[in-house]
């Protein structure tokens, strides 16, 4: 079985990191050496935007692939099927209600928050449960910036977000699963932590809709479930929130869910991943603890026995 | 119908043909990158859905026989039961060679952590003696115990049921269809084979 894929040149690097970081030689080098060499556009970590701390020059994913294999329940549980379900969500007007343990509680317009909190770039490793990941240049702004504006009280220890809930269009909704409408949580420590950001948009441009449109959260060293999508409500409390693919096998997602390649998912390894648009005979990646931004974040769990809390 | 040796021998060569375009499709969509943003995994479940369905086609031809009174189903039994194993195997070898690379440490790291691997390996361990016993020459040599033999079928239908329910995270609905089917087709096999045992009981 022969099998040959498009553009090999710099598929082949994927998950190279020292390649690819000495990549303005190379493409130097490809340049003078062969005219004929094509490029890929999305060899190309800058996008000439705002780019915030922490965009790890990385190999960024190509867009058709961030955006045609999706996981969107609310929709489908189908990658390809939420991406075209996902259409029919209207995503403006957008407000976001902010409740709980917190001073400036009430319903804030999307537009004025992002009035607010002015969007960067950020290039970030994106790791699923499912042991697939991709580099996104997501647009966003640091949720903790944003969360300290609405001043909580010394009693909020941790942040809520839940998705809209629409099961006309949402037609994942209607069917049983999760214990709808979805919802996420973060410490506050995390939420808090630089790191993480609220995305507005990714590839320079909105946020499709199957990629969570209009707001979504970030969170790159945890499993991709965390970063929930559509989010509609922001609840500051005391006790730990109760998150949906915990609630469906406590099991199998943890409240934490930090990438971890030590801790295999009770049905699955999770010491690998298979890099998104790579050619079918590329290997799968080694997952990195903490998805690689260990230096930044593992301060945040240096007491807790990771096994115990996944 | 078609009769006469030639009939036969012709509508053979058009199912085999048929049987066979999945698989040319998915290597055609390979070639041509049309696999989507994973294609390892395209390749690997959708070898793995015609592995299952032509397992459900193959099961289903001694029931039509049965409803209908019509031998013919029984003409394609062997040639549906070797596509399953060619599709099962094409999916296993995805996985051994695509998946993991053919790295010994990738697939000791990969599954033993996997129950659903492990019913789908010991799936495909049931459907190796099948393979190997389908030829005529087996079928005589083997005699009476061909049958008892080939009754692994039934196993495998339930294990590779096993095999999907236990890989999904959620959404059971797929599966559902399959256990439906399989379900079905093993239904009648018991009902036929308790009237046929009820008679023995008749005065």
């Amino acid at each position: 079985m022969l099998i040959k894929t498009k553009s090999n040149i710099l598929n082949s690097e994927v998950t190279d990191r020292a390649v690819f970081e000495s990549r303005r030689e190379f493409i130097k080098a490809a340049t003078i050496l062969s005219a004929g060499v094509m490029l890929p556009i999305s060899g190309h970590a800058e996008t000439g935007k705002n780019i915030g701390p922490y965009s790890a020059k990385l190999h960024v994913t190509d867009r058709e692939d961030v955006t045609s294999y999706t996981n969107y329940y609310e929709f489908s549980s189908n990658k390809k099927d939420s991406t075209i379900l996902a259409r029919a969500l209207k995503t403006k007007p957008w407000s976001v209600e902010v409740a709980g343990e917190v001073e400036k509680s009430g319903v804030y317009n999307l537009e004025d928050i992002l009035k607010d909190n002015p969007v960067q770039e950020r290039i970030y490793r994106f790791r699923c449960v499912e042991a697939w990941s991709m580099v996104v240049p997501w647009l966003g702004f640091p949720l903790g910036e944003m969360l300290q504006r609405f001043k909580p009280t010394s009693k909020a220890k941790f942040v809520e977000f839940t998705t809209l809930y629409n099961p006309e269009i949402m037609i994942g909704q209607r069917s049983n699963g999760l214990d709808w409408p979805y919802v996420e949580g973060l410490r506050m420590d995390e939420a808090m932590h630089p790191l993480t950001i609220m995305a507005t948009g990714m590839y320079g441009d909105e946020l499709p809709n199957q990629n969570g449109a209009p707001l979504r959260l970030i969170v790159p060293w945890k499993y991709g479930f965390k970063s929930i999508k559509a989010i509609v409500k922001i609840r500051f409390m005391e006790n730990m929130p109760g998150t949906a693919w915990h609630k469906s096998a406590p099991d199998e997602y943890g409240f934490y869910a930090n990438v971890n390649p030590e801790v295999a998912h009770p049905r699955w390894s999770q010491s690998h991943e298979r890099v998104l648009g790579s050619s079918i005979f590329t290997p799968k990646r080694n997952t990195e603890k903490f998805n690689g931004y260990g230096e930044e974040v593992a301060a945040l769990y240096s007491d807790m026995d990771l096994k115990k809390y996944f | 119908m078609l009769t006469g040796k030639k009939g036969w021998a012709g509508l053979k060569i058009i199912v085999f043909l048929l049987s066979l375009m999945p698989f040319l499709l998915l290597v055609n969509d390979a070639i041509n990158d049309q696999l989507g943003a994973n294609p390892v995994e395209a390749l690997h479940f959708g070898f793995g859905d015609w592995a299952l369905r032509f397992l459900c086609i193959g099961l289903a031809l001694t029931p039509i026989k049965t409803i209908t009174g019509q031998r013919w189903p029984i003409r394609f039994r062997r040639m549906m039961g070797l596509f399953a194993f060619f599709y099962a195997s094409l999916h296993l070898l995805v996985f051994i060679g695509l998946d993991l690379s053919f790295s010994w440490e990738a697939f000791k790291d990969e599954v033993p952590k996997s129950p659903y691997i492990l019913m789908g390996l010991l799936t495909f361990l049931l459907l190796i003696p099948l393979a190997v016993t389908s030829t005529k020459k087996m079928q005589k040599r083997l005699g009476r115990s061909w049958l008892k033999l080939h009754r692994l079928v039934y196993v495998a239908g339930l294990t590779a049921l096993v095999h999907y329910f236990w890989l999904v995270k959620l959404d059971y609905t797929e599966p559902l269809i399959y256990a439906a089917v399989i379900g079905a087709l093993l239904g009648i096999r018991i009902a036929v084979y308790c009237r046929k045992s009820g008679k023995l009981f008749e005065p």
